[in-house]
């Protein structure tokens, strides 16, 4: 009983072959989400919501919807200083990503945040965010 | 070791949650069972023979003597904290990894005990060089705590800093290998008026911290209790 069939094992490696398909696709779709989980959320929350006047919110923006084309240049670099959210002043630093994003994994950042929490903003292609990093000598062309 | 001590604690606390959830449902009368609970000591204990050969006594680890300075510029010790219970971590302003989620999990704490002048909050920086004064007081303005005097943010030497962390068994420590120069475990200490360490709450996990709203209660409790008995 204790000695696995040869039919459990090739079932148990559809199994695992299926499941890793479709975690595969599933990763695509979602990265921009993941990103966001991994390297976002702590700071500006779960639901994009901030938190009081220390992290300003991403969940309907204004500086988000005004700010298009600064947008995957303060993701790469980070940015600090004043800076007004729906007429909230902030001041805090953001850093930059504490690892490599690439533009295409900036790209589905930006559309995972122009598509969430109620957020209706135009989606990006990569060619636009390429753009934008190249104004700021920071794309990697990948 | 800070940080094998400070599992050992979560293990002990994680414990402590064990019976926790199972004392009130093995119980058909939740009032009672809770009336009787008691928080479980955090720490190391001594066990101290008496002279006079009565039953030995049980000495629990305490926090040591210390010396603050708040976001309002006003020392702080642990006379401030006399007779009260109050939760403590560590962070620092410009932290970019865990801290603005762990100061929105204490914020949720506090904004639930924010009425109940028992409990106080403390929140050290572990980052004294750049945590000054004026950036003490402007991120607890910031986060909306305007009354310093129910949740202090405090500065004092680096060295005093990480002795209370280690005290506080809240595993901070300067690790350049890491983003933001420092490595700290996001916990929460919960202090009796004694000076005991009663509960350790890792700060990032809400179901943790849930943990902690419903320990505050039960040692408010038995605070009160004592200081009627004491009467
Ligand atoms: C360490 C905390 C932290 C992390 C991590 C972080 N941010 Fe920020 N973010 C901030 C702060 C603080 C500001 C405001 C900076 C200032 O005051 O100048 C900000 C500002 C912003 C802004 C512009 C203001 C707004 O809210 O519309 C956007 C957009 C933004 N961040 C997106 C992101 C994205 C996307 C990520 C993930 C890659 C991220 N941030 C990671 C702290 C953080």
């Amino acid at each position: 009983m204790r000695r696995r069939g040869p039919l459990t094992l090739v079932l148990t490696g559809l199994l695992g072959a299926a499941l890793g398909l479709a975690g595969c696709f599933t990763e695509r779709q979602h990265e921009g989400e993941k990103i966001y989980a991994t390297h976002c959320a702590n700071c500006h929350g779960a639901q994009g919501e901030g938190l009081k006047r220390l992290i300003p919110p991403l969940a309907k923006s204004d500086y988000v919807a005004k700010n298009r084309t600064g947008l995957a240049c303060l993701i790469r670099k980070g940015i600090k200083g004043p800076l007004v959210v729906n007429d909230v002043e902030f001041n805090q630093a953001m850093p930059a990503a504490d690892s490599h994003l690439t533009d295409s994994q900036i790209t589905n950042l930006l559309n995972f945040v122009q598509t969430s929490w109620g957020n209706q903003g135009e989606v990006f292609t990569i060619r636009e965010v390429s753009a934008q990093l190249q104004g700021c000598g920071a794309s990697d062309g990948q | 070791m800070t940080f094998f001590r400070f599992r050992q604690a979560l293990t002990i606390s994680l414990l402590a949650l064990g019976s926790t959830l199972l004392l009130p449902g093995c119980s058909a009368d939740k009032n009672n069972a809770a009336a009787t609970e008691r928080l479980p000591f955090i720490g190391e204990r001594e066990v101290r023979p008496r002279a006079d050969g009565g039953p030995a006594d049980t000495v629990y680890a305490t926090i040591p003597a210390f010396r603050l300075t708040n976001q309002d510029g006003k020392v702080i010790t642990n006379q401030t904290f006399a007779g009260k219970v109050y939760v403590t971590d560590f962070f620092f302003a410009t932290c970019p990894s865990i801290c603005p989620k762990m100061q929105s999990e204490l914020l949720r704490v506090y904004d639930k005990f924010k009425g109940d002048p028992r409990v106080l909050f403390l929140s050290h920086t572990i980052d004294p060089a750049h945590d000054s004064i004026p950036v003490l007081r402007d991120y607890a303005q910031r986060l909306g705590i305007a009354d310093a005097a129910r949740w202090h943010f405090a500065t004092a030497p680096h060295d005093t800093i990480f002795a209370l962390a280690r005290a506080y068994m809240t595993a901070a420590q300067v690790d350049k290998g890491v983003a933001g120069g420092f490595a700290h475990s996001g916990a929460f200490a919960l202090i009796d008026p004694q000076r005991r360490i009663r509960g350790v709450y890792d700060g990032m996990n809400p179901l943790e911290v849930q943990r902690l709203l419903d320990d505050l209660p039960v040692l408010l409790r038995e605070v009160e209790q004592e200081q009627k008995a004491a009467k």
